[in-house]
């Protein structure tokens, strides 16, 4: 099936404000009659909830943790985008358009970057009038950094707790909504299934995580903002509770998953330290503003003090191979060139997976407090995790599965190819093509957030009549049963292996055969290995406890059991995709020099992948790419 | 690195199997730590050793590990987050202990922090008093540029400060009255330093104030323990603008 992304025609400047006047508006007094269901409550889901509800909407709002104010974006450092050209250093709506559809290797949607790029100075005013304490200078105006893959200073933040403020802002504004009644907020619940009634998103299935209740919540519209799927690495930047489980039951009820294989590995995060290892944790890209990353020259150097190693015998890789770009290169560049170091034997630190990040001439040039000042609690997050004073001696750094560009297909309304269900934020796959550009997810977020999806959910709902479907349908109870059964199985089997050590297992096989280069070889071994791991995961698991209580292992069991599924499917995307672009790199298409070469003649195109059940290979579906305003060209940093 | 040096270490570690159980400490072996384990890794391996040995696993609140979510709640050796300076308990590593070491793992304990299970406590408490008035009454969209509001770098550094709060309730498990005024303060402050918050300070610091009883939170009796027990360093500084903020509230 050739997908339609419904995308506006005409002179893209106008396109947002065109469809926003084309879109047919639901009657202010008829508002209250729909319900509206939210899973997630992160930056996306939470500005998206708390708009609605003040639009006079009925919301119903879930999140797995015990507050909204937890969710991952919480973890976001460095900053977010905006076009606001306040250092008037070229910048524009066109320029961030640009740069985001070039970081992402031509494989994103116009239009869709166009209007993320057009609403991202609303997002700045918006997040100001909550009181965000963005960054000033003295005389009280927002200060800007620069991220990587872009030339002018765009990114405004908040010391290296961005994520924090802007979530903390989105959770305020969803805080005033739940006290107006507008948004009853669901804590601890976890979504366990979709409930589609005659082809339309009617509700779903969830279970209550202290009482182990299995729940019904029926509406006229459900949206999912659950995130990213990167912990199917099992190591990575996300937090421990993030998966894939809700937009992996949405697919296993029909919706079409995009672009699975285009995983973003972070290179600046601190390295693994041993096999009991649960987590990474990211130290900001913005550290690259003033950090400089080096490798030794010499194997015989990389275990000597990093004092020791004089500046002609260190390599600073990323300043000699992209002299424009320098240490600010894009992360899929920066990474795969930190793991081509190692690689040679070159890496330092514990298992040789390691490059430096260094301070020392920063520290020379502006002083210790200025750089203190600017990313103390990165250091003290560093110093605590490593016991190095990164002030002293440079920091060790390595590459981490970090953030997930694929996600569940939408067209331009943010509607998945099931009417009725929406999809926000990281869950979603639509603006950052192949690889996504630093500070650039925060803005996605809120833009679906805040600016997107209360006018887009507003031309569906007025098609449909409130409230035609309750949970007493048929349907709700078939999933109530489904949920049940799932849960029991994995209590009975009884095994021998805990629910992490399958985790592991996999994580292992995704990060050696579908990581940072991939082959046809590594990826049909992944495929062939994958299997194999669920059906012992099936047969050898061992959860303990019950199923009508608080536990931890069954959660978790349900997550595994969706990653062993899903796993696969990235790994059938990245085969398929013979060609090298952003993240997804094969390594039978490259370059003379090693860079990424894409086939914008076979490939230009989102991928969007049909379940068809278990043991049966998935359809693909293709969406044909135009590039109408950004011409084609082959991306370089140079 | 010193990788091959273990450490084994005995654990007492409250168990309870939901609210209305009464709880009691288990004894538990920690073995094969490093020094580079994280807190709640080395729970995670005592935790696969019970598993495998058919028993139930200890449970504790815990989701982005590095110290930022506000999630992880232990009380480690009588002191919330195991007492280090501005460390959570996720963040706190095993090199701070020695082989041998009985460590006591408590939940946090306060009267408007019921109980769930183990370690894991009910913090809605916070919440309500966050919907009490802890924003500002913008709309979406329809609000001014971002620099049409000018704010000084000292003051957007001290409203940081504040902000900085994660939500964790370690300043209630280290009160002795249970009080949530650093938390409350911190809020409060932030938005009653920035020019958007002023508009709505004094009903905020009211609305805030009255919840924060309502909960079931203690008094503030100038003990300084919520400080000490802050993972972010908030300062006690900021109770004493919401107090002010609240004297002034009663003139307005
Ligand atoms: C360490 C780190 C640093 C980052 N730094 C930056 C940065 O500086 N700039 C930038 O632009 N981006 C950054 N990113 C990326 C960015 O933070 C995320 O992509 C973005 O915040 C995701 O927001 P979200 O709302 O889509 O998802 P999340 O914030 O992850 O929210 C997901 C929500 O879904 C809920 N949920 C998930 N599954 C279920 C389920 N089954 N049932 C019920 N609820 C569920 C969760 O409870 C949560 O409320 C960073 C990411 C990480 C990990
Ligand atoms: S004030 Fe400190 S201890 Fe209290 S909730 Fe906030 S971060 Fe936690
Ligand atoms: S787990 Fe997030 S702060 Fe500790």
């Amino acid at each position: 099936m050739i997908l339609d992304g419904k995308c506006p025609t005409g002179p893209i400047e106008k396109s947002w404000d065109k469809h926003r006047f084309d879109l047919k508006l639901v009657n202010p007094a008829n508002k209250r009659k729909y319900n509206i269901i939210m899973v997630g409550t992160g930056l996306a889901g939470g500005a998206a909830a708390a708009s609605l509800g003040e639009l006079g909407y009925n919301v119903q709002a879930f999140c797995y943790q015990d507050s909204p104010r937890r969710a991952h974006s919480i973890a976001a450092q460095g900053g977010i985008n905006a076009a606001k050209n306040y250092p008037s250093d070229g910048d524009s709506i066109l320029r961030l358009m640009y740069d985001t559809i070039k970081g992402g290797d031509f494989r994103a949607r116009e239009a869709d970057v166009w209007r993320l790029s057009q609403v991202s100075n609303n997002i700045i005013d918006q997040c100001v009038a909550q009181g965000v304490p963005f960054a000033r200078d003295y005389a009280g105006y927002l200060d800007n950094r620069s991220f990587g893959g872009a030339q002018v200073s765009r990114t405004f933040y908040s010391r290296g707790l961005t994520g924090q403020q802007l979530l903390l802002g989105a959770y305020s504004a969803l805080s005033r909504q739940i006290k107006a009644g507008t948004v009853q907020m669901y804590n601890r619940r976890e979504m366990l299934d979709l409930v589609v009634v005659d082809g339309v998103a009617r509700g779903i299935t969830v279970r209550n995580m202290v009482t182990g209740e299995i729940e019904s919540y029926a509406a006229d519209a459900v949206c999912l903002a659950t995130g990213g799927y990167v912990n199917v690495f099992y190591l990575s930047t996300n937090a421990k509770g993030c998966s894939v489980t809700a937009n992996w039951k949405a697919a296993k009820k029909g919706a079409f998953f995009a672009n699975p294989c285009y995983t973003q590995i972070h290179p600046t995060c601190i390295p693994q330290a041993g096999e009991y290892q649960s987590k990474l944790t990211l130290m900001s890209e913005s550290l690259r503003n003033d950090g400089r990353i080096w490798a030794p020259k010499k194997k015989e150097d990389v275990s000597k003090l990093p004092a020791d190693i004089s500046d002609a015998d260190r390599d600073y890789f990323l300043e000699r191979k992209y002299p424009s770009y320098g240490n600010l290169a894009p992360r899929d560049i920066s990474s795969r060139s930190a793991k081509e170091a190692c690689d040679a034997g070159l890496g330092v630190g514990p298992g040789g997976r390691g490059v430096y990040l260094d301070f020392a001439d920063s520290i020379k040039r502006l002083s210790e407090d200025t750089i203190r000042e600017r990313y103390g609690n990165l250091f003290e997050m560093y110093e605590k995790i490593t016991d190095e004073n990164a002030y002293k001696r440079p920091m060790r750094i390595y590459p981490a599965p970090h953030y997930a560009m694929g996600g569940l297909w939408v067209d331009y309304n943010l509607m998945s190819n099931i009417p009725g269900l929406f999809v926000l934020g990281e869950a979603n796959f639509s603006v950052h093509g192949a690889n996504r550009l630093g500070a650039s997810a925060l803005m996605q977020g809120l833009s679906d957030g805040y600016f997107v999806i209360p006018y887009t959910i507003g031309g569906y709902l007025v098609t449909v009549k409130p409230g035609a479907v309750t949970t007493d349908h048929p349907e709700f109870k078939k999933s109530v049963v489904d949920v049940k059964a799932t849960n029991n199985k994995y209590l009975s089997i009884n095994g021998k292996k805990t629910v992490s050590e399958f985790h592991r297992e996999l994580g292992k096989v995704m990060w050696n055969n579908v990581g940072m280069a991939r082959s046809k070889e590594s990826l049909n071994e992944a495929i062939k290995v994958i299997p194999q791991i669920r059906d012992e995961f099936w047969n050898n698991v061992k959860v303990t406890g019950s199923g009508t209580e608080l536990n931890q292992q069954l959660e978790n069991a349900g997550r595994v059991a969706d990653f062993l599924e899903f796993g696969e499917l990235l790994a059938r995307d990245a085969l398929h995709r013979e060609e090298s672009c952003g993240g997804h790199f094969r390594v039978e298409h490259q370059l003379p020099d090693g860079e990424a070469m894409r086939d914008d003649v076979n490939f230009s195109y989102v991928g969007a992948w049909e379940y068809k059940g278990n043991d049966k290979e998935p359809e693909l579906h293709k969406e044909p790419l135009k590039f109408e305003t950004i011409h084609l060209a082959v991306r370089s940093y140079k | 690195m010193s990788d091959h040096k273990t450490m084994t270490l005995t654990l007492i570690v409250w168990r309870q199997k939901n609210a209305n159980d009464p709880g009691k400490f288990e004894t538990y072996s920690a073995k094969n730590i490093t020094e580079h384990h994280s807190f709640l890794e080395m729970l995670d391996c005592v935790n696969e050793d019970l598993i495998l040995a058919g028993k139930e696993p200890i449970v504790f609140d815990h989701d982005c590990r590095e110290g930022i979510c506000g999630m992880c709640s232990q009380v480690v050796n009588g002191a919330p987050h195991g007492g280090q300076d501005r460390t959570t308990v996720c963040q706190l590593h095993m090199r701070k202990f020695k082989d041998g070491d009985t460590i006591y793992i408590e939940p946090w304990r306060a009267r408007a922090f019921p109980i769930i299970k183990d370690l894991i406590v009910d913090r809605t408490a916070l919440d309500t008093i966050i919907q009490a008035g802890g924003y500002t009454s913008c709309h979406t969209g329809g609000v001014p540029d971002g620099n049409a509001i000018l704010i000084p770098k000292p003051i957007a550094e001290e409203a940081t400060d504040a902000a900085e709060c994660i939500g964790c309730g370690a300043c209630v498990a280290g009160c002795p009255n249970g009080a949530a005024m650093l938390f409350t303060g911190a809020k409060v402050s932030q938005l009653a330093l920035l020019p958007q918050g002023k508009a709505e300070a004094v009903a905020r610091v009211k609305n805030m104030t009255k919840a924060m009883m309502e909960c079931g939170f203690g008094n503030c009796t100038n003990h300084y323990e919520c400080q000490a027990a802050c993972p972010k360093g908030i300062n006690v500084k900021f109770i004493a603008r919401m107090n002010r903020e609240f004297l002034k509230a009663q003139f307005a």
